[in-house]
């Protein structure tokens, strides 16, 4: 080590000896897990919860899997004709499993879910001793669905949602529509409010 | 001898003993935890409950429930010594060493001398164990240890000598009772050299090259099992609380300092505790010593400097 234009001898061992001593006296890193719990980040891909009421079985989730490890079973039931009707079919869901020993995590299920019934769960604590135990059925799935956080605020200046942008669309158009001939537009106070 | 001596002299043997035993696993412990916060970890936090204060017994527990194995090609004899040839010499050396004014085992008139000589033996250990276990990788870390021995006795001696000198004496109380503080000054080449060359000799990090692990597995001891090898880990560390003890006798004026009338066996641990420190200090800080550096720094840095105070305090003592 230089200082200045001086080389001075055992500038480097000292240097080496303080950088030791200067970390020993901070706080060290190690999170005490099984202890303390630890912080996870928001949107932490833990494991996927099922609700399952909003599952209609159309098997998006099951086709989009890279891993083809989500196995869903359901039958039809036919509803009965209500006064003056006719009757109708939906389907009925007998198992929605997917086993975490193939999931890779890329949470392609939950982004293709068309009605909300896959979520993102930060739980992480479902290790077994053999893989044959990683499959989940829709019961433990759902049970997962208590653990899943709210979605965090958006960041500052970020883009509203989409449903959200497009109300104020509408809502504005609607207004341009009935104010006809008036050239001054107030701006919707729906745009101050962020999601 | 009446029985009061003999009495006396079996609480003397205790002391030693108790000495012996929980000093070493002081300083393990105290490797464990500052190692551990010098590179941001933790370090044991289970064992005991309390931030895994009985790590080291456990540690103890597990060595003696292994299976203690000689490889059929050993020479078995020899195999089976080495971990009390290493072992040993260190305890013997505690008898001689002044914890306090009066407060000694063992008074020897030729103390410095005896200290040096047993010292000397423990290095053997490692030797007799890289030569019986029949493995290569034990052979080259006993011929690494020797090489290392070679190279480090001579600036160890000549440092030691240097106090030996200025003190008039070879006795370790008489050197301490000779002791003025600004010998912290003129004996400071004397004292680094020896702390060095003894940390050479104890094989701690950065001289760690016959035991170094990512290239001869673990040097003579590599063979060793169970109790053996744990003996082997505990002369490391007896060696590092004899060679810390040493160094504040010789040179740190060993229990001067307020009070030593009633607290002198204090001072001479404190200080003692503090050098062990600056050794876990200096494994944590330094990589490992290629060969040719550690010779380099033996013969070209620490030999020249040992003569030069040699020389130094050859002058200031007749001066004086």
């Amino acid at each position: 080590m230089r200082i200045g234009p001086i080389k001075v001898p055992g500038a480097g061992l000292a240097k080496g000896l303080a950088v030791t001593m200067r970390t020993m006296t901070k706080r060290s890193v190690t999170d005490q897990y099984p202890d303390v719990k630890p912080e996870l980040p928001p949107r932490s891909r833990g494991v996927i919860a099922l609700v399952e009421e909003n599952c209609t079985v159309c098997m998006l989730c099951a086709r989009e899997c890279p891993d083809w490890c989500i196995y869903i079973d359901s039958h039809k039931e036919t509803i009965p004709a209500p006064e003056g009707g006719r009757e109708r079919q939906r389907n009925v869901l007998d198992r929605f499993a997917i086993d975490f020993s193939l999931c890779m995590y890329c949470g392609i299920c939950i982004e293709v879910c068309p009605f909300d019934a896959l979520f993102w769960s930060p739980e992480f604590e479902y290790a077994e001793f053999d893989i044959r135990n990683m499959t989940h059925e829709k019961d433990r799935l759902q049970q997962w669905t208590a653990t899943v956080p709210p979605p965090p605020p958006a960041d500052p200046h970020a883009q509203r949602p989409k449903e959200l942008e497009a109300a104020v669309k509408a809502a504005e158009k609607a207004r341009v529509d009935r104010g006809s001939a008036a050239a001054q537009v107030t701006p919707p106070a729906a745009k101050d409010e962020s999601a | 001898m009446s029985l009061v001596d003999v009495l006396e002299v079996a609480l003397r043997i205790v002391l030693v003993l108790g000495a012996f035993l929980v000093l070493p696993l002081l300083v393990g412990q105290t490797e464990h935890k500052a190692m551990a916060h010098m590179q941001s970890r933790l370090g044991p936090m289970y064992a005991g409950g309390f931030h895994g204060w009985a790590q080291l017994v456990a540690d103890g527990v597990k060595f003696a429930q292994k299976e203690d194995i000689v490889p059929a090609a050993a020479d078995r004899t020899v195999f089976k010594l080495a971990p009390a040839v290493a072992l040993i010499p260190y305890l013997v050396v505690l008898v001689a060493i002044p914890v306090g004014p009066g407060l000694v085992a063992q008074d020897l008139d030729a103390g410095l001398f005896f200290v040096l000589a047993v010292m000397g033996i423990g290095v053997l250990g490692a030797l007799m164990a890289g030569w019986a276990s029949a493995n290569k990788f034990s052979l080259l870390g006993g011929l690494r240890t020797a090489a290392q021995l070679m190279a480090y006795e001579l600036p160890f001696i000549l440092a030691a000598a240097s106090v030996a000198m200025a003190a008039g004496t070879l006795s370790l109380p008489g050197i301490v009772n000779a002791w003025e503080p600004w010998w912290l000054i003129w004996q400071l080449p004397g004292a680094v050299v020896f702390f060095v060359a003894g940390l050479a000799e104890l094989q701690r990090p950065p001289f760690d090259m016959p035991v170094a692990d990512s290239e001869i597995i673990f040097g003579a001891f590599t063979e060793y099992t169970g109790l053996r090898f744990a003996l082997f880990l505990l002369a490391e560390y007896a060696g590092i609380v004899v060679l810390c003890a040493l160094t504040t006798v010789l040179f740190l004026g060993g229990w001067h300092g307020p009070y030593d009338e009633a607290l002198g066996w204090l001072w001479t641990l404190l200080k003692t505790m503090a050098l062990a420190f600056v050794v876990i200090w200096l494994r944590v800080s330094y990589p490992r010593l290629r060969e040719d550096q550690l010779q380099r720094l033996a013969w070209k840095g620490l030999v020249p400097l040992a003569l030069a105070q040699l020389a130094l305090t050859g002058v200031v003592a007749v001066v004086v």
